[in-house]
């Protein structure tokens, strides 16, 4: 008997956000580890959408966009506090994503990809074009979080990388738990089984198109906290946190590991943020290898690296 | 009234564009139940190559030829490596599939041709022909020419000729195209070919007007797909009355409202079809066979 899912998940991750900074010569690696963490929060919401749901988003960067620029906006202009402003703007992606997603998700196919594509674009625009309250192209400051002296008023003193990169892995493996837990539960089942097929769900009495519109907005609010993040680490947002190719980039991600379970997704964020650090004589050829990896897996791993690797290395019995 | 006019000049060239973009989708969907999301990158490859290929010292006409076969021959390579071994793949997979290949395309437009925003010569001059009060660039007639010429010679092909039948027969029912003897994968080629081919002669003929650069993709890929499904999804008379009203709109919207805001108008109208008419302008309803 192997051990459940979720334990066997979280008993593979946690040990190996443990070990890695045994290995980190630098702090630029705590940097890239809470890069890590950040988009396997991201895709770990895409794991519901297109690993749970079989739906699939190009733009949920753009989600990411609100959850930045939220932290960014809210504080100077409401003196909302940057954490507080985080939650809004997560409660503002799920609206919005509610509000995109409700006469979509009754369509099948093609639809959510293209208006997901059109939102993405459309954040992107306002973000770039509105200069006088986003700052246009450059970007603007974030707020100090506060978050860094409340561990220190605990007694808990860090670098600052250091800092993020415990705070990322802890946001990640509470969106990585709640992400398995939601697989156990009826809704899970109703997701999996939209996925198996859409007229058989419906058949036994699923509501097909609001279990569907769930799995987008959840997936929503996961990629607005990983923006928020990013900001609240930062301290300074561009409007490239909701570009197109991020929203690309984690179904790349997603699917590279593979989309059926959160563990292999993450693997797929893990090596799509590792592969540029890696490859930066190579940034010209970014683009061309991450459209050539998403056709490759697609053709010949179609559940993607990890559950194909797991496949060889327990023989060929499942 | 005049300004009327000439919102009306531009939005019917570029509308003509998203037309034969939105064609290029028709047919590919029609053949196989793909929507191609690399459908943008046909356009750009058609201005790119014939760029380049003019550069190098070829005649126009020849480099645009060029352009278009070489494009062509991009899309049946899709078809070939990319589409036909994933015959049976769930929708999702396919969009990955055809994302890869616009990203792909994209990239490798990028390290061969630059970021640079690139450009040739109008085909008969830039003196512009006056109209009621409104101007028009000799280019738009061309490009008119060429939307119509593409229209027509499809119609024909597609009625007149034993294989145009062959690739109607295939989009209605594969398996019963397959029975009576039609080779269905060929027609796949064909409609990738002609697909790629009719999206770079429109790169051909706009890029005088837009100028290109390796990115311009993506944006003419959502708006060719939101004329389609304006005109509703599957049907070549509504990609083309979606294009034109799409790009008519889109003048109108970047004319009086916000020229920021012009590439909004395909986004918005993209969601008002959903929510009111999923079916689009000549689409029938269709129901799904399990």
């Amino acid at each position: 008997m192997r051990p459940s899912h979720k334990s066997a998940t979280l008993l593979v991750l946690i040990p190996l956000i443990l070990l890695a900074p045994v290995f980190f010569p630098s702090s630029f690696y705590y940097r890239v580890g809470a890069l890590i963490f950040i988009n396997g929060l991201a895709v770990t919401g895409m794991v519901i959408l297109i690993g749970y749901a079989g739906q699939i988003s190009l733009g949920h960067a753009g989600f990411a966009g609100i959850g930045a620029y939220s932290c960014a906006l809210m504080p100077v202009h409401w003196g909302i506090p940057p954490v507080l402003a985080a939650v809004f703007g997560a409660v503002i992606s799920a609206l919005l994503a509610w509000l995109v997603g409700r006469p979509i998700l009754r369509l099948k196919g093609y639809y959510l990809a293209v208006a997901t594509l059109g939102f993405g674009i459309l954040v992107y625009m306002v973000l770039t074009n509105e200069t006088w309250l986003t700052g246009g192209p450059d970007g603007m400051n974030v707020a100090d979080s506060g978050l860094r002296d409340l561990a220190k008023s605990l007694g808990i003193n860090m670098k600052n990388s250091e800092f993020w990169y415990w705070l990322c892995a802890i946001v990640m493996v509470a969106g990585v738990w709640l992400a398995m837990n939601l697989q156990d539960s009826p809704t899970g089942r109703a997701l999996r089984a939209v996925h198996g097929s859409e007229v058989a769900a419906r058949t036994v009495g699923v509501d097909v198109a609001r279990y569907k519109l769930q799995a987008f907005v959840i997936s929503a609010v996961y990629a607005s906290v990983a923006g928020s993040m990013v900001a609240l680490q930062n301290e300074f947002v561009t409007p490239d946190v909701s570009g197109y190719m991020h929203s690309i980039e984690w179904v790349t991600m997603t699917v590279l590991g593979g989309a059926g379970s959160v563990l292999g997704a993450i693997f797929g964020a893990a090596i799509l943020t590792l592969l540029p650090q890696v490859l930066t004589a190579f940034a010209e050829y970014e683009q061309l290898l991450l459209g050539l990896i998403m056709m490759l897996v697609m053709i010949f791993m179609p559940d993607g690296l990890l559950p194909s690797i797991m496949r060889r290395i327990r023989g060929k019995d499942e | 009234m005049s300004e009327l006019l000439q919102f009306l000049f531009s939005g019917l060239t570029v509308g003509a564009v998203y037309a034969l973009v939105a064609l290029g989708f028709t047919i590919i969907y029609n053949a196989s139940d793909v929507v191609n999301f690399a459908q943008g990158e046909f356009v750009m490859l058609g201005g790119m190559l014939t760029v380049f290929t003019y550069a190098a010292g070829l005649p126009l006409p020849l480099a645009a030829l060029i352009a278009v076969l070489v494009t062509a021959g991009v899309g049946v390579a899709l078809n070939k490596l990319a589409i036909e071994p994933a015959r049976g793949a769930p929708v999702v997979s396919l969009i990955i599939i055809t994302i890869g290949a616009s990203i792909f395309l994209r990239g490798g437009a990028q390290v061969l041709f630059g970021k640079q925003i690139h450009r040739f010569p109008s085909f008969s001059g830039d003196t512009p022909f006056r109209i009621g009060g409104a101007t028009i660039l000799p280019q738009s007639l061309w490009v008119f020419a060429g939307g119509i010429a593409i229209f027509i010679g499809l119609y024909l092909f597609f009625t007149r000729t034993l294989t145009g039948k062959a690739v109607l027969a295939t989009s209605n029912n594969r398996l019963a195209a397959q029975l009576v003897g039609i080779n269905t994968n060929w027609v796949m080629t064909l409609s990738f070919a002609l697909s790629a081919g009719i999206g770079a002669l429109a790169g051909v003929l706009i890029t005088p007007i837009t100028n290109t650069s390796y990115d311009v993709g993506i944006a003419l890929a959502l708006k060719g797909f939101a004329a389609a499904m304006l005109g509703g999804m599957g049907n070549p008379k509504g990609a083309l009355a979606g294009g034109l009203l799409l790009g008519v709109i889109e003048a109108m919207t970047a004319g009086y409202l916000s020229s920021q805001y012009k590439d909004a108008a395909a986004f918005i109208v993209i969601l008002l079809v959903l929510f009111i008419m999923p079916q689009g302008l000549f689409g029938a309803k269709q129901t799904e066979r399990v």
